[in-house]
């Protein structure tokens, strides 16, 4: 298990060191010039190279790259251009509590939604229980989350008056109005990720049933909810481990569009308005952050899948 | 690890779609004669559903400048927030089927012209993506040392949610249709090239590829002519879905204001607009949703669809 752990340990390293060297990159080609950006229209080319210079904007690109890691590792992110007297590091923890909570209620909502359903649409496959819930769930995949959210803030807050129409109330003002503002944006970005869970509870329920150990506890006279819990629900939830995994990423990147949706002041409002203000840091920032918080969350995925499922440990993979 | 998750990703993929009702076209037990893949394609019920569909939306958009009975673009002050059905006033003619938005452009004229944009990003993504990846995958999957470096690029690049990818490189390109295409097309690829390389990690193996090298058949040859179209079936059924992501790829990017540009009508542009006067004019945001919508499902069926009729194990359990 151990050496299981390291294994995938290792193999992050990498992965996480071509996202920072890509996102770097990627900023460093953007046309336009932050001292620009800094000193705004009025200034005088040599005001702005006397700038460069002093940001070292104008040493070579492997030069920069090497300053932006060593920075990094000390959890220097930069001053952000756009957000007064904030460093990116600030902007981004300052914004970071309604994206997390957003997230973790959307996945709660999927699970809820979706892992319930996959197995009754399992349970009564090819009869009309199955053919609704899969009808369902396609139309959930195909529907925009940023319509579906649009739909609910008409019924809910415009027409019902029933919920607030957009916004957020921070904990602090406790918990209770914070879920009222947080529910429709919840069900708006987990239903879509709910609908894939659903098809593929389905079909790992489907492929546990028919397995010879499933026959064999039907054999030896288990009832059915003993058969369907004990035996068949609990292999076939290993793989949906990883699809759990696989889930934040799409909400994380969601998270984006339902903020915009519900005024939602996150971190994907604050890349919104980065990229609006050409503030490339700040950019720089969120996107490596994001980035590295999938890659942690795929190997805690990973680490759970390898205790969940020994022979995963041992395959060489 | 990776690599057995996206194959079981789409293996279970392909069995969610199974048992859907349309998939159940044989006749198990009754002697019938070969059937070819149209015959079994007609009776699929969803696949049928979703390839008319999708017919109708391509018609659209070809058939646009008919349809159109106001200029999409074309901003009238005095008709702002017209209502549904309601006729437009001098010096504007004709009605106003699905009303008026903000500015006063006439909401059906510019569903109809934002068909357009959606399928071009559409087919412009998916075949870029089909390109790219079946050289990436055929590349990894035939060549073991090149495997470990492409791949590790590749689980780099899904390692950025792919909104967030999207974003941070439509903030560097700015917005046009074509920037809209490349950042989807990268943010697609990966995905794609894993699918490939499965496929021809398991194709590389068979007998017939060994009996060609022992022939002496040169490794493109053999990649073109025995190990491609044997990829086929998963490409096909792949490059629809990624249609559909793209899609909703380029509504979402148009919709966060940084897709395709404000000059060209776009379904996801016209949400972005109409959530802002969602009290005064409701109506603004049920058509272009619904077209997304109507589109995106219509290829999902259509996918779903044609891998349950491409897939052989599925075929044979019926």
């Amino acid at each position: 298990m151990f050496r299981y752990v390291i294994r995938r340990v290792l193999a992050a390293i990498p992965v996480m060191l071509i996202v920072s060297t890509t996102v770097f990159t990627l900023l460093y080609l953007t046309p336009g010039d932050p001292a620009g950006v800094i000193l705004g229209p009025d200034a005088t080319p040599e005001r702005i190279n006397e700038l460069r210079e002093r940001l070292g904007l104008n040493d070579p690109w492997h030069i920069q790259m090497l300053r932006w890691y060593g920075k990094l590792l000390q959890g220097d992110l930069g001053n952000s251009l756009s957000v007064n007297n904030r460093t990116v590091a600030q902007a981004i923890a300052e914004r970071a509590e309604p994206t997390i909570l957003l997230t973790v209620l959307a996945l709660t909502v999927s699970l809820v939604i979706g892992v319930p359903t996959g197995i009754v649409s399992a349970l009564g496959r090819g009869r009309w229980v199955d053919t609704v819930v899969m009808f369902v769930a396609i139309m959930g995949v195909s529907m925009p989350t940023f319509w579906l959210g649009l739909n609910l803030i008409y019924v809910f807050a415009v027409s019902l008056r029933v919920l607030p129409l957009a916004g957020y109330q921070g904990l602090d003002q406790g918990p209770q109005e914070t879920i009222r503002y947080l529910i429709m944006p919840a069900i708006t970005l987990g239903l879509a990720q709910g609908a894939l869970l659903a098809r593929m509870t389905r079909s790992m329920m489907l492929e546990t049933l028919g397995e010879d150990y499933v026959r064999t506890a039907r054999a030896k006279g288990l009832n059915q909810p003993s058969v369907v819990i004990r035996h068949a629900l609990r292999n076939a939830l290993i793989p949906l481990v990883t699809v759990v995994g696989l889930s934040f990423a799409v909400l994380m990147g969601g998270a984006v569009i339902t903020e915009q949706v519900f005024n939602i002041p996150g971190v994907g409002r604050l890349l919104i308005q980065a990229i609006g203000r050409r503030d490339y840091p700040l950019v720089q920032g969120i996107v490596l952050i994001i980035a590295l918080m999938y890659v942690l969350i795929n190997l805690l995925v990973d680490i759970v899948y390898g205790i969940l499922d020994p022979r995963i440990r041992q395959s060489r993979a | 690890m990776a690599q057995i998750q996206t194959q079981s990703q789409t293996q279970t993929q392909a069995q969610a779609s199974a048992a859907l009702p349309g998939a159940l076209p044989t006749t198990a037990g009754r002697i019938r004669r070969k059937q070819t893949f149209f015959d079994r394609f007609v009776r699929h019920r969803s696949a049928v559903l979703g390839a008319l569909v999708l017919l109708f939306v391509v018609l659209v958009a070809l058939l646009t400048p008919i349809l159109v009975n106001h200029d999409p673009t074309l901003a009238v002050p005095q008709s702002r927030f017209a209502r549904p059905l309601s006729e437009a006033t001098a010096p504007a003619t004709g009605t106003y089927i699905l009303g008026t938005d903000n500015l006063g452009r006439d909401v059906y004229s510019r569903v109809v012209k934002g068909s357009q944009v959606s399928l071009l990003v559409g087919l412009g993504v998916s075949l870029s993506v089909v390109i790219a990846g079946t050289c990436i995958g055929m590349l990894a999957g035939f060549f073991k040392r090149l495997d470990n470096v492409l791949m590790r690029v590749m689980d780099s690049m899904m390692a950025f949610p792919g909104v967030i990818l999207a974003l941070a490189i439509m903030s560097v390109r700015g917005p046009s249709v074509g920037n809209v295409i490349l950042a989807l097309s990268i943010v697609d690829t990966p995905r794609f090239a894993r699918v490939v390389r499965s496929v021809v990690l398991t194709l590389r193996e068979l007998q017939y590829v060994e009996a060609a090298h022992a022939l002496g058949v040169t490794n493109l040859r053999i990649m073109l002519r025995h190990i491609l179209p044997n990829c086929l079936s998963p490409m096909i059924v792949q490059a629809t879905f990624v249609f559909a992501a793209a899609v909703l790829g380029e509504a979402g990017l148009s919709f966060l204001g940084v897709g395709t540009p404000p000059e060209i009508p776009s379904w996801g542009q016209m949400l972005g607009d109409a959530r802002n006067f969602l009290a005064q004019a409701p109506w603004t945001m049920v058509a272009p949703g619904a077209a997304l919508m109507v589109t995106v499902l219509g290829l999902n069926l259509l996918g779903d669809g044609i891998r349950d009729l491409l897939d052989p194990r599925l075929r044979r359990q019926g």
